[in-house]
């Protein structure tokens, strides 16, 4: 790579765009070291055959973070060991809103980066009738400055232009001296840490500890520094702010000519007056809310259907066609089945990420967060948690990726913890199936449904779980972030389709190649665990049907079915499903639920099917007027009592209800999280909340 | 007086800050003393609040406007 380039700038100024545009589907995605924040890198072509690497760094304000995402922006810039750091930086600003954006610039440019400044979104600010003088600022500031829009592909060309031309020694007038804000504390730095930039000295005043590349003698001859002369970070922020802007307005006083201030805003005036009215406000949002859900549930269920349709051809296909043996088995029963698990969430992720995507550029999720906050804060969540719960209902998986929108680190983790606890769509089978068997089908009123009210309560159930669960980790969870609802409320605007189009993409990528490898892991484990059996007991299994299959006056799919049902039983599976009996008989289940409970692990759904191979359905299909009639049936062989009572019913619901059987939740949140300790706390504190759920309501009901 | 006081179309200067923590972050955002700041809407549910300052719409929580002194 010729060149690294890294793009900096506020929130909401078009960078993602500028990025995309930059970049094409040539971009990737990884991690930056030691910290849950993804770094997005891509390739540009420059002129001639010179290319460049640009990273795109999260957007902020200042480069005073005030979270996590925020902090990568100063440790990549101060960091010249640091893969990322930049031969040349792109500082993106909103051109209609320059003096705000430009706060950034004037920090950046005086850490002695060499840089270009870019204006973006000028055919908008032009509209709005500001007039900036392009030359005059260029001249002022030292640097190159590039009028673009990269949502119109305007001046992209001019920008890599700029690009390719940037000295390797930066060229920018000093902005603003601060020397004078802690003179001997910044001397002493200078001198330690070898550097003759008065600015970069202040900011590793104020902000060492996050600064991995200083090691533990560096920061406490630095921390000693900071106390012997008494720095005090937050007054000197404030001060440095003030003088900046000062600054600024000298700077842009005769560059900025701006003509229309005052009509620039009636349009959005006007669609906020409707959009966040007490009424229509929040009846327009359920609309919009209900769209979603409905997309998500209704709209994806074809997609899904051809998905689960085509792994199911190769995987028959496959046993035709490919030699008998355990490694076909493997392949086919472990790899392919774990992956047609993967893909089949593929429409949902990327039927959510395009609304998510849309409700973001236009600028309408800043208005939910608005409408929202007062609520979701009493409990522990944020504004921005309605969307992620919301896509709960139909599944965990892209709603947990979509709590990466909540910047607050412990209002996200928060929401990442809950959102599963909302009944998705995999647990709709489940209920199905158990409510048919343990509820009759009457009506009470005449029109009521009870069975149809059970399913309802269901659904209540979980969300009152995932509330008072909230609550109580708002008070238990520590964070040193202060929660700030400080945030810019943008201009409505077309969605650029373009963008919603690379985050389907980009999201759909993540999660196959992501959470793909643990689910892939895990269902070989599940597929090796549930086919395979101590000692020679399967040889033994196949030695006894063995004439009964030869036989041709007998049903030979039936002998298979009862094959495979024994097969189950005295498979690993199955002797686990019985050691576990002892400890799930207070909850009212026999050993044969316990097999269920554990092939369910991989996906709730997967019940229904282990249910089916249980109980020798013949082949193992899961038609459920069959497995309900054998399951209703069903008796304890010790009580001589029906297994499935209402109570063991009502238990073994609300242990779906809870539980976390669904490993690919389990992938995503450890994905999201960048680690193992919230995905096992939440597994923890789910199957303990189902386990004394299931048994609190047996013991009662029983 | 504190913004979080005004009501909807009501106007007035920023002339100090009552906690320093918060003012950092405020005036990052533009909101600096000797700026004029404009109450838009407040949610619908009365908390947090839209103001228009330094040519943007900004919103924030009641209790964060409360550290900001007007006249």
């Amino acid at each position: 790579m010729d060149i690294k380039v890294a793009l900096v700038g506020n929130p909401n100024t078009g960078k993602s765009t500028l990025f995309n545009r930059l970049t094409g589907l040539n971009q990737k995605i990884g991690n930056f070291p030691g910290i849950t924040v993804d770094k997005k890198t891509g390739v540009a072509k420059l002129s001639g055959d010179k290319e460049a690497e640009i990273i795109d760094l999260p957007g902020t304000y200042s480069l005073y973070p005030k979270s996590n995402d925020e902090s990568i922006v100063f440790q990549v810039l101060a960091d010249k060991g640091n893969s990322s750091h930049p031969d040349v930086i792109v500082l993106v600003t909103d051109a209609s809103n320059l003096k705000r954006n430009m706060l950034l610039y004037s920090q950046v440019a005086d850490l002695g980066i060499p840089m270009i400044l870019a204006l973006n979104m000028v055919d908008l600010s032009t509209k709005q009738g500001i007039e900036i003088n392009t030359d005059k600022l260029a001249g002022k500031l030292g640097v190159q400055v590039v009028n673009i829009s990269a949502r119109n592909n305007i001046g992209l060309d001019k920008l890599k232009e700029a690009i390719a031309n940037t000295t390797k020694i930066a060229t920018q007038i000093n902005e603003v001296d601060l020397h004078f804000l802690a003179p001997e504390a910044i001397n002493a730095i200078k001198e330690r840490i070898n550097t003759d930039n008065n600015y970069y000295a202040l900011q590793v005043l104020h902000q060492h500890e996050h600064l991995t590349f200083f090691d533990e003698k560096d920061q406490l001859e630095i921390e000693e520094i900071e106390q012997s002369h008494h720095f005090e970070s937050s007054k000197a922020q404030a001060a440095e702010t003030i003088a900046r802007y000062k600054h600024l307005g000298t700077i842009l006083s005769d560059v900025v000519i701006d003509k229309g201030t005052a009509k620039k805003f009636s349009f959005s005036d006007k669609l906020d007056a409707v959009l966040t009215h007490k009424v229509w406000g929040f009846a327009i949002f359920l609309l919009i809310l209900f769209i979603i859900f409905n997309a998500i549930f209704a709209w994806s269920s074809y997609p899904m259907a051809w998905i689960e349709t085509g792994f199911g051809w190769i995987t028959s296909s496959g046993h035709e066609y490919l030699p008998a043996g355990m490694l076909t088995d493997l392949l086919l029963d472990g790899v392919v089945a774990g992956l047609g698990g993967i893909f089949v969430f593929i429409p949902q992720i990327a039927i959510l990420f395009a609304f998510i995507s849309i409700l973001e550029d236009t600028g309408y999720m800043a208005r939910v967060t608005f409408m929202m906050d007062k609520i979701m804060s009493k409990v522990g969540l944020n504004g921005k948690s309605v969307v992620p719960m919301i896509g709960g209902l139909a599944c965990a998986v892209p709603s947990i990726m979509a709590a990466r929108n909540i910047e607050n680190w412990k209002d996200r983790m928060i929401t990442i913890m809950v959102t599963p606890l909302i009944s998705c769509s995999a647990r709709l089978p489940v209920y199905i199936l158990l409510i048919s068997i343990i509820i009759p089908s009457r009506n009470i009123m005449g029109i009521v449904n009870i069975q149809g009210l059970a399913l309802m309560v269901m659904y209540l159930v979980s969300f009152v779980a995932a509330v008072l669960v909230a609550w109580v980790m708002k008070v238990v969870i520590k964070s040193k972030e202060k929660s700030y609802f400080i945030m810019e409320l943008p201009v409505y605007r077309m969605p650029r389709w373009k963008n919603v189009f690379y985050t389907m993409y980009e999201k759909s990528k993540t999660f196959v190649f992501e959470a793909g490898k643990v689910i892939i892991a895990i269902s070989i484990i599940l597929w090796v665990m549930a086919s395979f059996g101590p000692g020679n007991r399967f040889e033994n299994i196949d030695k006894k049907y063995e004439s009964a299959l030869t036989d041709t006056t007998k049903n030979t799919d039936h002998i298979k079915t009862l094959v495979a049902t024994e097969k189950l039983e005295n498979s690993y599976v199955g002797i686990l499903g019985h050691f576990i009996e002892p400890a799930i008989r207070p909850l009212g289940y026999d050993w044969k639920i316990g097999i269920g409970l554990i092939t369910s692990f991989a996906a709730r759904e997967a019940f229904v099917g282990t249910m089916a191979t249980i109980y020798s359905v013949d082949g193992g299909g899961e038609d459920s007027t069959t497995i309900r009639e054998r399951m209703a049936a069903s008796v304890n062989s010790k009580t001589g009592l029906p297994v499935y009572s209402f109570a063991a019913g009502i238990s073994l619901m609300l242990f779906y209800a809870f539980a976390m059987q669904c490993m690919s939740t389990v992938a995503i949140v450890y994905r999201e999280t960048k680690g193992w300790k919230w995905p096992v706390i939440q597994l923890a504190y789910m199957t303990t909340m189902a386990y004394l759920a299931a048994l609190v309501a047996y013991q009662l009901l029983k | 007086m504190k913004l979080s006081h005004l009501k909807v179309g009501q106007t007035g200067t920023i002339v100090a800050f009552t906690d320093l923590e918060m003012s950092v972050k405020l005036m990052e955002m533009g909101c600096l003393p000797g700026e004029v700041v404009e109450v838009e809407r407040f949610a619908p549910l009365g908390d947090p609040m839209a103001i228009r300052v330094a040519g943007y719409q900004l919103c924030l929580r009641k209790s964060e406007a409360e550290v900001i002194i007007i006249q």
